[in-house]
């Protein structure tokens, strides 16, 4: 993993397991992911995400998107469709994600995910990325 | 405080118009709308306007006259139109006022558009990721809506059928031919299970509003829909929206059903007495949970509704009885006063072609980013 993580922040390995940070409000404990930067992050805590969840909804992009913002280093004809959904992570949040799989008909509403890092192909150079997968 | 009519109603038809901005077509569905009225531009005690990427909507002022009135620029993201409209409902309810205009057009590049991350309070790496598509939200939204309530996607085809069914017999709409369920299903995926034929397009148009106070309208001898009930409501903790990295779990009302339940409230009317209704279409899915989100059916219904054709013309509810965003595309500016020109011809009776019999209690609901709605109830 000797790529540099997509954005400060917005995950972290702990005995060997990747989380998503969070942030928790300090007024109304309400969980938002990712935790708010800046000046709005003053009224959150960070608190360590669930590493695996339930898939809540999913759909697959088809094409390329328009950069910007897409940063993804293919072009169109290299491009291939990903899936990507929401996970719910139980107690804690719903969080969107790109979802790894090869097998898109076999993504429905209630299996287990695991969250993994993953290389993005930026254009000008790979980042760490955070995907979930199926589970089982 | 006075009841408020819709004594003029103007369009420009919409769809593709390389020869024209999109301030010309607000400026002829304004002309268009005095015309109808039987009414100078110089009678205007005030305008409300909205564009969202074709400049401002002031700018119609040199070309329908500058007579000093009072004319504010309404933003109100996808519902800028409808949020025109409120605004003159209020300014004549209020007893302010009692003749003014709402207009609003639009002119939008092809294509889905690219938003910039920042400008919606959110981090560049959820926009370089490829997480930052309308088109995304819409697939997931409708996937897990047909996974809880036995949806197919042979019925999103259906929606889309009969909203180019009904574009073929409606002069404004963009689109003019029928296309058959299996191209509509068989067309290019865009975002599962939403395929190319589901979506609406960016697109252009211009649509216009002439408002009179009870009072006024009869004195001008003119005669118009009343409007019932007019609501706009933003979205809530546990609503599903647009470019959100997270949600809530658990979940809320969305800014449509509090809006509709408002709209309902103010008018005194529940769903069942409505008689054609136009909803925010901007894909398919879209349509079939606005229907339950507007009160019309429970969740899950529209598959038995929609094999029926009981939301077709001629159906016990007909819906975008003009085509709707599918079959006119989505002006932004424009778009929700598409919806109330629509009920206007419906409810005096204009409809040629397309015609609802009897129709007295039009029903119309603009939805859009970030997370808005605006409901309005007409009676004939």
């Amino acid at each position: 993993m000797a790529e540099a993580s997509m954005a400060d922040g917005l995950f972290e390995v702990a005995g060997g397991v990747p989380h998503l940070i969070g942030g928790r409000r300090k007024s109304d404990g309400r969980v938002v992911f990712p935790k708010p930067q800046g000046s709005e992050g003053e009224d959150y805590e960070p608190v360590r995400l669930a590493h695996e969840g339930l898939l809540w909804s999913f759909t697959v992009q088809r094409f390329r998107p328009k950069s910007p913002p897409y940063a993804g280093a293919e072009d169109e004809a290299s491009f291939k469709p990903y899936a990507l959904g929401y996970v719910e992570l139980p107690g804690q949040v719903i969080v969107e994600s790109r979802i790894e799989t090869e097998d898109f008909t076999a993504l429905t509403v209630g299996m287990p995910m695991r969250l993994k890092l993953v290389p993005f192909r930026k254009a000008g150079g790979d980042v760490l990325a955070y995907a979930f997968e199926p589970a089982a | 405080m006075t009841d408020v009519h819709i004594v003029g109603a103007g369009i420009h038809p919409f769809g593709r118009h390389d020869d024209k901005s999109g301030l010309d077509q607000g400026v002829f569905a304004a002309r268009e709308a005095l015309d109808d009225a039987g009414l100078p531009w110089s009678d205007m005690q005030f305008g409300f306007g909205g564009s969202s990427a074709a400049g401002n909507a002031d700018a119609v002022l040199p070309r329908l006259g500058l007579t000093g009135v009072q004319f504010i620029n309404v933003a109100n993201g996808c519902a800028t139109g409808g949020s025109a409209l409120l605004a003159g409902y209020w300014a004549i309810k209020s007893g302010e006022f009692d003749l003014g205009m709402v207009v609003g057009f639009d002119k939008h590049p092809r294509g889905a558009f690219n938003p910039d991350p920042a400008d919606w309070g959110l981090p560049d790496w959820y926009g370089e990721i490829g997480l930052m598509l309308t088109t995304q939200f819409f697939g997931n939204k409708i996937n897990r809506y047909m996974g809880l309530h036995g949806i197919s996607p042979t019925t999103l085809g259906r929606v889309a059928e009969k909203a180019f069914e009904n574009g073929v017999r409606t002069p404004h709409a963009w689109r003019r031919e029928p296309i058959g369920l299996n191209a509509i299903m068989s067309s290019r995926m865009i975002s599962d299970p939403l395929t190319q034929y589901m979506f609406c397009s960016p697109a252009e148009g211009g649509a216009a509003l002439v408002l009179a106070s009870d009072r006024k309208m009869r004195e001008l001898g003119l005669a118009g829909p009343k409007v019932r009930g007019a609501a706009v409501r933003t979205r809530v903790n546990g609503s599903f929206e647009v470019f959100s990295p997270s949600l809530d779990i658990e979940r809320g009302p969305s800014p449509t059903q509090i809006a509709s339940k408002a709209a309902y409230e103010m008018a005194g009317v529940g769903p069942s007495d409505i008689d054609v209704a136009q909803l925010q279409d901007t894909e398919s899915g879209a349509e079939i949970m606005h229907m339950a989100e507007n009160g019309f059916c429970a969740d899950g219904e529209q598959e038995r509704l929609l094999e029926e054709g009981a939301t077709r013309l001629g159906g016990k509810l007909p819906i975008n009885t003009d085509g709707g965003c599918l079959a006119c595309g989505e002006p932004i500016g424009a778009s929700g006063l598409r919806q109330v020109y629509e009920n206007v011809q419906q409810l005096r009776g204009r409809a040629d072609g397309r015609q609802v019999a009897d129709a007295r209690l039009g029903y119309s609901q603009v939805y859009g980013a970030p997370g808005l709605s605006g409901v309005v109830i007409l009676e004939a």
